[in-house]
């Protein structure tokens, strides 16, 4: 038997089932290991009390025949955007520093009726603003594939955001899974750049009550986990319909992890040719090739299509979310919660507690967001961008006339240094390039590992699926995820000896 | 476009975010940019498209129009700031 925190979910629920290990055991494990990889900075709160209290209640309901399901007893680690009743709820700002919810939100609601065990909340770019983690005013998340590994040098590298404690936490064995959320690839690159599995739903699938507002045509909760199979159940308990998000869909949830396991002989999947941009890395760019050849191999059809408006994503987003943030981040003035520096008249109040409680990109963001919807100026920057946006939608819709899924990679590079990539803000959203045109759209995606950098870096590939079809983007990863078989996993917590057993 | 300082001044106000004046012209620089960056837009033929305005094809919803939670003031004076007898205090906001 492998260690109780190298396991996947699926597997821990069966060796709870078997009783070759209680729940209480499982989240002590996880406690532990959350305790002794702090340097990691993955999480902003631990509630070891509360994953411990979660578990023993676990452990008795399946003493009585009463267990829940997979999920019951299952440690999680939740993104720190997700409000919870009772503990710090902060977006990874100094503006929200000691809020702590009166209620919980949806998902992890979902989650905990399931059973699941909340071990703490993950670090993240302030407001899930960021592509590295390192605007978060508790510090930035180091990824664990980085020293003392030896594979990048000596620098720190991001784990990628803005749910990089999510990642970090599930590639260095702290929580079974994560909740991620996705604006514009919040979960898919850093599942990339940490060697995990992040699957974004389709935007209504889950439900946004109590997850802090950042773009909301574009938020969008999923889950981070080791394997897709795992994505697939943890996503069962998460999604479903809420009446108190009025974009959440009123539509039954499929199995998902059914679907997870069909082969994929006879789907067609199609290869975007504008994703295949100048300049791109010769080694995404051959993984993306071996991709094709591992989903043709498994008897699926690979063809081109095209996404004409592919090269107008990021522009549009740098928009339509920049807009969406000012208008949401509005409430956070220090009048009714969060930080408050005084001022000599209301006005003053107001702006001393937003300078004092933003970070940078996020003050950025809401002044690019005030502009673009600011008189004179609607028009020509955010109605345009909405346009735009329609067009981007539609290429999909076209594409999907005469495919099933879509393959593409995540990120266009593996994890870089902390502090790489700060001089320029256009440097650091061109992460985005191959995720946001999905989120744009409104449609699944989900990234899967495929296989290691040449400095020994973990890459990820993409599927991108019709609205509601997360069980196509299930199946298709699940495809890619047996012909790659990536089981590396970053050493630099694991001494050596305590990998007794499997891997 | 080209951002000037007092436009930055001007959008900082709307925004109530304070940018102190040595701030004004590295982020009339930054937004400049990205604005630089963003009219890349201008390229793309929308003559005659609706814009998107909501990300899956769905009515809104309705409900009744009936109270179905709250009744616990208590829960909610937990996030006062400063809780006076009952009521959620703040500072005076309209004059």
């Amino acid at each position: 038997m492998s260690a109780l925190t190298d396991l996947g979910i699926a597997e821990a629920a069966a060796g709870l089932a078997k009783r070759d290990f209680s729940a209480v055991e499982l989240a002590r494990a996880h406690i532990a290991a959350v305790a002794g990889a702090r340097a990691l900075n993955a999480f902003i709160v631990e509630t070891p009390d509360a994953a411990l209290a979660a578990a023993a209640e676990s452990d008795k309901r399946r003493q009585d025949g009463r267990s829940l399901g997979v999920l019951d007893g299952i440690p999680l680690a939740i993104k720190d955007l997700f409000c919870t009743e009772g503990v710090q709820t902060t977006a990874g700002s100094r503006i929200l520093k000691g809020f702590v919810p009166a209620y919980e939100s949806t998902v992890t609601r979902n989650l905990k009726r399931a059973g699941a065990a909340m071990i703490g909340k993950t670090n993240l770019d302030e407001f899930a603003m960021g592509s590295s983690n390192i605007t978060s005013a508790f510090g930035p998340v180091k990824n664990p594939w980085g020293p003392p590994l030896g594979r990048a040098g000596n620098k720190e590298l991001v784990p990628g955001g803005s749910s990089g404690g999510s990642a970090a936490a599930i590639a260095a064995g702290l929580a079974l899974g994560a909740t991620g959320t996705d604006t514009g690839g919040s979960i898919r690159q850093p599942a990339s750049f940490c060697g995990i599995v992040g699957l974004k739903p389709t935007y209504g699938r889950c439900s946004r009550f109590g997850i802090v507002a950042f773009a909301s045509s574009l938020d969008q909760a999923g889950p981070m986990t080791r394997n897709v199979k795992d994505a697939a159940l943890m996503l069962g308990a998460m999604a479903g319909h809420d009446p108190r998000d009025s974009t959440s869909a009123p539509i039954p949830c499929p199995d998902f992890a059914r679907a997870a396991i069909a082969p994929v002989k006879g789907l067609r999947v199609g290869i975007p040719k504008e994703y295949r941009i100048e300049g791109m890395s010769s080694e995404i760019d051959a993984l993306w090739r071996k991709g094709e050849q591992w989903l043709r191999e498994q008897g699926a059809e690979v063809v081109e299509v095209s996404l004409p408006h592919t090269r107008y994503a990021l522009p549009t987003y740098y928009i339509v979310a920049p807009a969406e943030a000012s208008s949401n981040l509005a409430r956070y003035d220090g009048v009714r919660f969060g930080l408050r520096v005084p001022g000599e008249t209301l006005d003053d109040m107001y702006m001393n507690t937003r300078a004092a409680g933003f970070g940078p990109e996020v003050r950025r963001r809401i002044l690019i967001g005030t502009y673009v919807l600011s008189a004179g100026y609607y028009d020509a920057y955010y109605l345009k961008a909405q346009k735009v946006r329609a067009l981007i939608a539609r290429d999909f819709r076209d594409a999907f006339a005469t495919v099933d899924a879509i393959l593409a990679p995540t990120a266009p590079s593996p994890a870089f240094a902390i502090g790489e990539k700060t001089e320029d803000p256009i440097a650091m959203y061109l992460n985005d390039v191959f995720t946001v045109p999905a989120s744009l759209a409104g449609l699944p995606a989900m990234s899967v590992p495929a296989g290691l950098s040449a400095g020994g870096l973990p890459l990820g590939l993409q599927i991108i699926g019709r609205a509601f079809d997360e069980e196509t983007v299930l199946r298709a990863g699940a495809a890619i995820e047996r012909a790659a078989g990536f089981d590396t996993r970053p050493s630099r917590l694991v001494p050596a000896k305590a990998g007794k057993g499997d891997r | 476009m080209a951002l000037t300082r007092d436009q930055v001044r001007a959008i900082a106000l709307l925004a109530r975010v304070r940018v102190p004046d040595e701030g004004l012209e590295p982020m009339a620089k930054e937004i400049s940019g990205i604005l630089h960056w963003i009219e890349q837009l201008n390229e793309v033929d929308t003559e005659g498209v609706e814009p998107m305005t909501s990300v899956v094809a769905m009515t809104l919803p309705m409900r009744p129009d009936a109270v179905d939670d709250g009744g616990d003031p208590a829960a909610v004076l937990k996030g006062a700031p400063e809780p006076v007898d009952g009521f959620y205090a703040v500072p005076k906001v309209v004059e």
